[in-house]
């Protein structure tokens, strides 16, 4: 549920300039060597603790899915501009990084089956005064909107408007508010997220849109102190289907092998115990 | 107080090794981009210098936009455009059409390499204009080589009236070095958001990267201040 | 190369200028009087107050601009007796304390280039101007800030250009001048190369117009000089004209 590609950049830039390195196909079984990267900068997907480690939600489920593939993986930390650009040339196989399913990222790479699915969230700080504002729906699917849903969507509307938000930078969250609140509010954007909250908790922006799975434990901890969640949780539209793992598109063999063991591991209940553990509530897929 | 200390000790609980393991990257990375900046800068000069048109032309666009553009956009153009670069070159020189990463270190130091090296050209340029032309004369007339004369008559005293304002390039260059912690070199500034983001005390880490940053300088203009003593030593003082 | 592009978003961050503009010359503005006021003190052979000058100045050339912005804007964040308090307002705003950051930076670097302008001027000057029996105010109105502004201009004219290059940095905390909005579109176009090759030629075009004015104020100021000016300068400019 996180940024669109400010990676695109870099795709689009090599694919204009014709120089992009094709790494061909390669055979993919029982015993194969994978690379996964994932960002390392995004609590509780994945982060480095203050140890220096790789420790997270995709962490222990890219562990779980390796052991049902019966492959070895290897984890690298990989910097989110330019993360897809250097899976498409070879670096690495895999990304597990948060990254929603989006059409624009499919143009590019492919998704194994989505193993979360996160709603976005507009969390306020307690003093504010959207701070108890509630619509008739909770969950809000951006595709086929009902009536109820159409009257929650214009009450979010009208909710922010005139209001400052801020956001992730190159997001599937920025995109939404870009989208449904462009003309009607101000969009500040954020390098990353950890800014973000410091803005929100000094009162610099009224309002801040995430994904649920960032909110839960970050409102849990002592960090989240006097800040809460607000209006519907959001899914669909601007923000894609669910977080899949990246996959080149010629890889078909291995895009099978992950949605294989991710099916597996939503069945044994695996991913959900992964899920709640990191996020506190089930982010998993259904 | 108590509580910055906490924050700061050193180990996995405290952010201090990560602080000072930090301010090391920084100090590689300002060492790296400064010697390729001189090395840029001597080429810059002889290029402006030079009595081909199209060579001082070149060095001069070249000390032109970098001057002119902030370093911040010359580091994102690198960053963004110097692995397809890279590659591209690879390509066509070498045929090689595998996977070649240049990590934030390596973009880093080139770009800040670049910048470095426009504003040595101007300091390194200025030097040897400095060199007085009787000299030059001198040597010619002594029958020294074009190679001798570069050696012993211009280099020593290039060097020596260079320094001081190297010293000025050396102190950019280590100040900038912060401009990369956006394309995600974990040094000083990383550091400091790094930690901030994780314990929402972004006073107490950008407090404290200030004092490395101080630290690192006033060190190195010491160094510069010994340098310039030693270069000067067999010049008479007034 | 999408060609198409510079035309499409050229417009877009043109619109960037006046912000960029704003920045640099309030900051510049606002920084020159502090300067004034700093270089006046170091020269004051008042002790303590040289003293203070010289650490203000040795803290804010010693660390990078990017650290005292965002000490400025997301270290004052931190504390509630700030948040509560009267400054507030000004720093709640990332404009403001970007205006801040740039004039305290400004203010630092100003300053020394005063300094030395101050102190090229020939003692002797001073000591007749004495003797005429001037006052203090009188004799650095009349002989010593003219002739100081004269020797500084050629430093301060860099000055300029370096804060127009440093606005730059403001777009880090979200203000939207001319590398914000190229940041923003890169987003959501994802052409990076295009984009910051456009803001590149918009500052270098900015910057090209400043040197050619101060290089006019500069004859006009000192006409006498001109001719001696242009064979020397060059040199001398590049050598001091590192930060």
């Amino acid at each position: 549920m996180k940024k669109t590609l400010t990676t695109l950049a870099a795709v689009a830039a090599i694919a204009v300039a014709g120089i992009a390195a094709d790494a061909s196909a390669k055979e993919w079984g029982k015993g194969s060597k994978i690379k996964i990267a994932t960002e390392g900068a995004y609590a509780p997907w994945n982060f480095t603790d203050s140890a220096g480690k790789l420790v997270g939600f995709e962490v222990d489920l890219a562990a779980d899915l390796c052991k049902r593939m019966e492959v070895e993986c290897e984890v690298i930390q990989q910097a989110w501009e330019g993360i897809i650009p250097a899976l498409q040339a070879g670096k690495y196989d895999v990304i597990m990084a948060g990254m929603s399913i989006t059409e624009k990222r499919m143009e590019v790479i492919s998704f194994s089956r989505a193993y979360a699915a996160t709603p976005a969230v507009f969390v306020v700080t307690t003093g504010n005064k959207s701070a108890g504002f509630k619509t008739a729906v909770d969950a809000l699917t951006l595709e086929e909107i009902d009536a109820a849903e159409k009257t929650a969507l214009d009450a979010v509307v009208k909710e922010f408007k005139g209001k400052t938000i801020g956001v992730q930078i190159s997001t599937t969250h920025e995109n939404f508010l870009r989208e449904y609140l462009g003309k009607d509010a101000t969009i500040k954007t954020y390098d990353t997220q950890e800014n973000l909250d410091l803005d929100l908790q000094a009162g610099r922006v009224d309002a801040a849109l995430a994904s649920a799975s960032y909110w839960v434990p970050l409102l849990a901890s002592d960090k989240g102190k006097g800040m809460v969640m607000v209006g519907p949780g959001m899914t669909g539209g601007p923000f894609g289907n669910g977080v899949g793992a990246g996959i080149r598109k010629e890889d078909k063999a291995l895009n099978d092998m992950f949605t294989k063991a991710i099916n597996a591991s939503i069945a044994d209940g695996t991913s959900k115990k992964l899920a709640v553990q990191w996020f506190g509530f089930d982010a998993s897929a259904k | 107080m108590s509580e910055w200390i906490s924050l700061l000790t050193w180990g996995d609980a405290g952010w201090g090794d990560e602080m000072v393991r930090g301010a090391l990257w920084t100090l590689l990375l300002a060492t790296v981009a400064f010697v390729l900046g001189v090395v840029i800068g001597s080429l810059g000069a002889g290029a402006k210098l030079s009595y081909l048109p199209p060579l001082r032309w070149l060095g001069q666009g070249y000390t032109t936009v970098i001057r002119g553009v902030p370093d911040l956009l010359v580091i994102y153009l690198l960053f963004f455009g110097g692995n397809q670069a890279v590659m591209a070159i690879a390509r066509s020189l070498f045929g090689y059409d595998g996977y070649i990463e240049l990590n934030a270190f390596t973009i880093g130091a080139i770009a800040l390499g670049t910048v470095s090296g426009a504003y040595s050209t101007e300091v390194i340029r200025g030097a040897v204009l400095a060199v007085p032309a009787g000299q030059i004369e001198a040597a010619r007339a002594c029958g020294m080589s074009g190679w001798l004369l570069f050696r012993r008559i211009l280099v020593p005293q290039v060097a020596r009236y260079a320094l001081p304002g190297l010293g000025n390039v050396w102190q950019l260059t280590l100040k900038d070095t912060s401009l990369i912690s956006i394309v995600g070199l974990v040094e000083i500034m990383r550091s400091a958001s790094i930690a901030s983001g994780s314990t929402q005390k972004p006073f107490v880490f950008y407090v404290s990267a200030a004092c490395l940053y101080l630290v690192l300088t006033a060190g190195s203009n010491r160094a510069f201040g010994l340098a310039e003593l030693w270069a000067n030593r067999g010049v008479r003082r007034v | 190369m999408r060609f198409e592009l510079f035309a499409e978003y050229f417009p877009a961050l043109l619109a960037g200028i006046p912000m960029t503009l704003k920045l640099a010359g309030l900051s510049l503005f606002i920084g020159f009087f502090l300067a004034v006021v700093l270089a006046v003190l170091r020269t004051s052979g008042i002790r303590p107050l040289e003293a203070f000058v010289r650490s203000y100045v040795y803290v804010f050339r010693g660390t990078p601009l990017l650290v005292q912005i965002f000490l400025i804007y997301y270290g004052t964040g931190q504390f509630d007796f700030i948040k509560e308090s009267f400054l507030w307002p000004v720093l709640r705003e990332a404009y403001w304390c970007a205006i801040i950051a740039l004039t305290l930076n400004t203010g630092a670097y100003t300053s020394e280039i005063i300094r030395g302008g101050i102190e090229s001027v020939p003692w002797g000057q001073v000591e007749a101007a004495k003797a005429c029996g001037m006052n203090v105010w009188l004799r650095f109105r009349r002989v010593v800030f003219p002739q100081a502004i004269r020797q500084a201009l050629p430093g301060y004219g860099n000055e300029i250009i370096l804060m127009v290059k440093s606005t730059s940095l403001a777009s880090t905390v979200t203000l939207l001048e001319i590398t914000g909005i190229a940041r923003k579109i890169v987003s959501q176009t994802y052409a990076p190369l295009e984009l910051f090759i456009m803001a590149g030629a918009i500052y270098l075009t900015i910057v090209f117009v400043i040197t050619r004015a101060v290089d006019m104020l500069e004859n006009r100021l000192s006409p006498d000089l001109m001719a001696r000016r242009h064979v020397k300068n060059a040199a001398e400019r590049d050598i001091a004209s590192v930060h």
